[in-house]
């Protein structure tokens, strides 16, 4: 919880919030709800939704996705926690993710992370690059231990990243 | 059924539970509490905390005694050796984030983490080298702070909002040892419901604001009382420091509150310490009262009723005992009597979760006991009736605006046996103080016709004396040899003869969750299963 | 194959056929190799006939748990009063693991042909293909697949005019190991969190929304179109080892051997020859030190031990550990172990639920301890300590998370103690700074 010294309380929206589901994404939602016998089941899909179009996870969306799902917002923001990929405070233009869990560790990950670290001017991980183009974070596992190390670069999967193919990777990301 | 109940050997002790039973519940049975922490009576079981971690002969792993239901045959043993020492690892891995706060932290000497380390922990950390995690104190809303380095992740609170409440306020946030309890900045703990997260948290993570660094829990004596709020009678217990009423908490009754009170209940006990009471008998002399003894006070009384004729009117609080209303509406017996009983009214709050519970609109926790004995809810018509009124009986009702204007216009005597002095008892002949609740013994009827006792928790003021006392010393008539009863339950015996749903019953009979009357009828009632009014 | 390596002879190739293969993602180009056969077969057989056929194949559970796929879908109902449910588990986390992610990429249409045929056979209409958020190339690849089988009429209200109704929904998964945890599956479906559940109720009873569901891996699904189109006894017969872990398994090899990648053998294959001559043995002057067999929530095995053991559920258990994913992580003599099993702790802490008491703190602790180990601050009580904590973090919790926390430690001092110690004697620079 270091990152968080109130519960909620990184995001100071001053701006009201303006709504995710209208038009195509609604649309979507919509047809989402045929796919699951509950509302509830659409929690995920949605959140990925509002990922998509705004970037992140805020406070006032968790409100919108609550509403539009009949659940209160406490409970959204349960799941929301849950799982890593949610970002729920605004990241780089450009979000890499780099294995280190011990298959790609013994191969060299942890090289590939200061390479990264190093390249994208972000400095440590989890901060973004001063330019905002980039935020850097360690992962577990990413399913490609054979090709080490992967790296997820939005939503490129990219294989077999050394520290000299690094600088390569960066230019396809302005 | 016989055949519907399985039998088993706890620990030694052979038991037969019905089916579908689990461990833990059966173990009550043998007398063995199994330690447990997430598990409880009236929430879903998740089987999180594994504290309750039992050996079951026959089966390869220590099984969860809060799921796992009892079979035919079952040999479980809770204190093994193997048990214990799971037991110990809970405990230490429990214990090393905790944070060492019990010479500060509310929950010292009623903590189920004290318990049971005390009981089964290791003596010593191993956790001496590092850092605890450590998160800031929040507010959850109007009575609820959380201490999150206190927090044991039982979940009981969240499943109480879930489940119980029905309003998910509460939750899980992150994962694994980041894991706290989470609410949304779009939402307050302030479900009419919610402060039963206190109570429910085994721990001191969940603190009431109300009784933040009050009292100690060994400094508290404990009274098992009924909750004067409404008419549903949830089973309280008072605790007191020192003679002052400092918390109200829930008692368990499995047919009225299940382990519940709503925050109105738990809140509303102030009145209980206030010191603005009447402490001596008053007599009305010329244009002032003087206050007296219980001797001349009594013989007034009895002069006074002697002497009127006519119409009666007995306005009594919805809080006055059963054995005060029937004692005090005997006295006025050979007159025409109009008998009321104050029901003021207030927003129903249910409890999802439980059947039959709510904060009841009808604030009055012994109407169904007044209306047994003859007491109605007219109170604007008996109010009207006191200008023609002989005699007028306040049974420490709160009178204010109109209500004391038409008991300032009663040419006839008016009583009260009050705990508060009001402005509009300047013309009454007599001023007696009585017992609140808090301070005698005695008995409401709620809703459901379930009698239930009550006892006193905290001394009365001055003189002051039950009104049950009071009627009965005058019923009995004066002299050594007057059979007036002495305890409540001895007033309680006279209501039989007058009253026959009363006959055959004694407070003995009672116990601590009541029983129902029978042969009583049914209340009409507003709510979710009564009539509406 | 040995994808991305050319096939080795001692491989048997079935599911890894066409690993590589781009055309074979197609629908077109998986017909021409022989898909959508099997299902047509098995629609017009009846539910029973097609688990009979699994059961008598052999087939075991390819996620890890290593359980008779018929025998798990014989308990489903066998009349269809509420919806059944099929749950395909593409959530493929296990450090080591990598297979399932080869089938999605090259050969979708293999496992949509074995959902079908299995979500026909348990009486469900409805398959969910749960998979992992970050695999987002057999996102859309698989998406697009299922969108073809629709066009062409494998899937759907009709499903190759059998009359019987087969749909899929594809459910990203948003990160989390532990949500390849069956139970913990069925939460995240729907719209919880990944908690996993107690057990009773079993799935089959009450699974996903409370309905009778059943999940099987991937790997697992795509073996089934298979042992329709050659028969039970050709997939039994596929057996060097223990008669009771029959046909093929992909391993995925990865660390420190000349050709990491996915191998396709059959089971009881000797796993000298998977490490030496399939992989190619350690790099140029290296030795292997350890492997990992089962993905790493198993213990950890010395290469004597790896050497000497059978690929097959039994043969691995008799050396010490368990063939689980057959995620196989292998480690050469350069590998600092006390710093890797810290990083598999790391791992663990950072999956765990934080339900279960043992696992939620034990993870947590167990972490902190090998930090200090390896900051230079260990001590020779950490040695107990460690083994207490995954005493108590062994068979006392809802699912195994902290028992696979617990394996590689106590395998690891078991097995590798010296360099613990020389960590603790200070004989061996500290890996981290200080705490």
């Amino acid at each position: 919880m270091s990152a968080h010294s109130t519960q909620g309380g990184r995001d100071t929206h001053t701006a009201p919030h303006e709504p995710v589901f209208t038009g195509d994404t609604r649309a979507r939602l919509e047809r989402l709800f045929a796919l699951y016998p509950t509302k509830q089941a659409c929690l995920l899909p949605a959140l990925w939704m509002v990922q998509e179009v705004r970037g992140w996870i805020s406070e006032s969306a968790i409100g919108e996705v609550a509403e539009v799902l009949d659940l209160t917002p406490a409970y959204v923001k349960g799941v929301v926690t849950f799982y890593t990929m949610y970002h729920t405070h605004p990241v780089g233009r450009h979000f890499i993710q780099v294995c280190t869990t011990s298959p790609c560790n013994i191969c060299g990950a942890e090289d590939v992370v200061k390479a990264l670290l190093q390249a994208t001017g972000c400095g440590e991980l989890g901060a973004t690059s001063p330019d905002g183009r980039f935020t850097v974070i360690e992962v577990e596992c990413l399913g490609a231990c054979g090709f080490a190390t992967p790296i997820l670069v939005d939503d490129d999967f990219i294989e077999s990243v050394t520290p000299d193919t690094v600088p390569g990777i960066l230019l396809r990301y302005p | 059924m016989a055949d519907d109940l399985v039998n088993v050997t706890i620990d030694g002790m052979p038991v037969s539970v019905p089916k579908g039973t689990p461990i833990i519940e059966a173990a009550k049975q043998a007398g063995v509490l199994v330690p447990h922490y997430c598990y409880h009576p009236s929430l879903p079981s998740p089987a999180v905390c594994r504290m309750c971690l039992v050996e079951v002969e026959k089966a390869p792993k220590l099984m969860p005694a809060c799921v796992t239901t009892v079979t035919e045959g079952q040999v479980v043993h809770v204190n093994s050796a193997s048990a214990k020492k799971a037991r110990e690892g809970v405990l230490e891995l429990l214990l090393i984030n905790h944070p060492l706060d019990c010479p500060i932290c509310d929950q010292a000497g009623e903590c189920e983490l004290q318990d049971y380390v005390f009981q089964e922990g290791r003596s010593g950390t191993r956790y001496s080298e590092y850092a605890k995690r450590y998160n800031p104190v929040e507010d959850f809303g109007p009575d609820v702070l959380y201490v999150p380095n206190r927090c044991i992740l039982c979940t009981r609170c969240v499943r109480f909002m879930d489940d119980v409440a029905g309003t998910p306020v509460l939750n899980v946030s992150e994962r694994g040892d980041r894991a706290y309890i989470g609410i949304s900045e779009q939402q307050t703990l302030d479900h009419p419901w919610s402060g039963n997260v206190v109570d429910l948290c085994p721990v001191g993570s969940l603190l009431s604001k109300d009784f933040l660094h009050k009292a100690r829990a060994w400094d508290l004596d404990k009274s098992a009382s009924v909750c004067p709020g409404c008419t549903q009678g949830c089973n309280i217990n008072i605790d007191t420091r020192d003679d002052v009423v400092v918390r109200i908490r829930p008692r368990p009754n499995l047919e009225v509150n299940r382990h519940f009170i709503c925050d109105e209940g738990r809140m509303n006990y102030r009145w209980m310490n206030r010191g603005d009471r009447i402490e001596a008998p008053l007599v009305r002399d010329g244009g002032r009262h003087i206050a007296t003894d219980w001797d001349t006070a009594l013989a007034r009384l009895e002069q006074v009723l002697r002497g009127a004729s006519g119409p009666a009117v007995v306005l009594a609080s919805g809080r006055a005992s059963t054995e005060s209303l029937g004692l005090v509406r005997r006295l006025v017996d050979r007159f025409e009597v109009t008998a009321a009983v104050q029901v003021p009214l207030g927003d129903e709050a249910p409890l999802p979760g439980i059947p039959n519970l709510a904060l009841r609109r009808e604030r009055a926790p012994n109407l169904a006991g007044a209306e047994l004995l003859g007491y109605t809810r007219h109170w604007e018509a008996a109010l009207q009736r006191t200008p023609s009124a002989a005699v007028v009986i306040v049974l420490d009702a709160d009178l204010t605006g109109a209500d004391e204007a038409a008991l300032a216009a009663a040419p006839g005597a008016v009583i009260v046996l009050g705990t508060v002095f009001a402005e509009a008892l300047r013309n009454a002949e007599l001023v007696l103080p009585v017992t609140s609740m808090a301070e005698e013994n005695g008995t409401y009827v709620n809703r459901d016709q379930r009698l239930q006792r009550y006892q006193q928790a905290k001394s009365q003021p001055g003189m002051a004396r039950p009104a049950w006392w009071i009627a009965g010393e005058v019923l009995a008539g004066p002299g050594p040899s007057a059979e007036a009863p002495s305890t409540a339950a001895d007033a309680f015996l006279l209501l039989g003869e007058r009253w026959p749903v009363f006959a055959g019953l004694s407070h003995g009979d009672l116990g601590y969750t009541g029983r129902v009357l029978r042969g009583a009828p049914e209340l009409a009632l507003s709510g979710s299963d009564g009539g509406g009014r | 194959m040995g994808y991305p390596h050319p096939s080795h002879p001692k491989e048997t190739v079935v599911l890894s056929q066409y690993f590589g293969d781009p055309e074979a993602r197609g629908y077109d180009g998986w017909v021409k190799r022989g898909g959508y056969v099997a299902l047509r077969k098995a629609l017009g057989m009846t539910r029973d006939a097609i688990i009979e056929e699994v059961k008598a194949s052999g087939l075991r559970g390819r996620g890890g748990a290593g359980f008779p796929t018929g025998l798990k879908w014989s308990f489903m109902p066998k009349e269809v009063t509420r919806p059944h449910y099929l749950v395909c588990n593409a959530d493929e986390s296990e450090p080591g693991t990598f297979k399932d992610r080869e089938i999605m990429r090259w050969t979708p249409h293999a496992m949509i042909e074995g959902c079908a045929i299995a979500a026909y056979a348990i009486g469900a209409e409805r398959c969910y293909i749960y998979i992992r958020g970050e695999f987002t190339d057999p996102l859309r690849i698989v998406s697009a697949a299922v969108e073809e089988a629709y066009a062409h009429g494998a899937l759907g209200a009709d499903a190759f005019g059998s009359g019987k109704r087969i749909d899929m929904v594809l459910h990203r998964g948003a990160g989390a190991y532990i949500c390849g945890e069956e139970t913990a599956m069925m939460n995240s479906i729907e719209g919880k969190r990944g908690n996993p559940r107690i057990k009773p109720p079993f799935p089959a009873a009450a699974g996903l929304f409370g309905m009778p569901t059943t999940i099987n891996n991937v790997e697992t699904l795509t073996a089934v179109p298979h042992i329709l189109n050659r028969g039970a006894a050709w997939y039994k017969g596929l057996c060097l080892g223990n008669p009771k872990s029959t046909g093929t398994k992909l391993i995925s090899i990865c660390g420190h051997v000349q050709r990491p990648g996915n191998y396709e053998v059959t089971m009881g294959t000797p796993l000298k020859d998977i490490l030496y001559d399939m992989a190619g043995g350690p790099k140029p002057g290296r030795t292997f030190k350890a492997v990992i067999p089962g993905g790493s929530s198993v213990p950890i095995m010395t290469r004597e031990e790896a050497e000497a053991a059978l690929f097959d559920y039994e043969g691995i258990v008799e050396k010490g550990s368990m063939l689980g994913s057959a995620g196989m992580i292998v480690m050469d003599d350069t590998t600092d172990m006390v710093y890797q099993i810290w990083r598999l702790a790391r791992f663990y802490a950072h999956e765990s639920c934080a339900q279960c008491t043992q696992c939620r703190e034990g993870t947590a602790w167990t972490t902190k301890i090998l930090e200090r180990i390896l900051a230079g601050k260990g001590k020779q009580e950490d040695f107990q300590l460690l083994l207490d904590l995954s005493e108590n973090m062994t068979g006392k919790t809802i699912c195994v998370l902290s028992d696979s926390c617990a394996a590689p430690v106590v395998s690891g001092i078991q097995k590798f103690r010296s360099e613990f110690e020389a960590y603790i004697a200070g004989a061996r620079e500290p890996a981290l700074a200080a705490v």
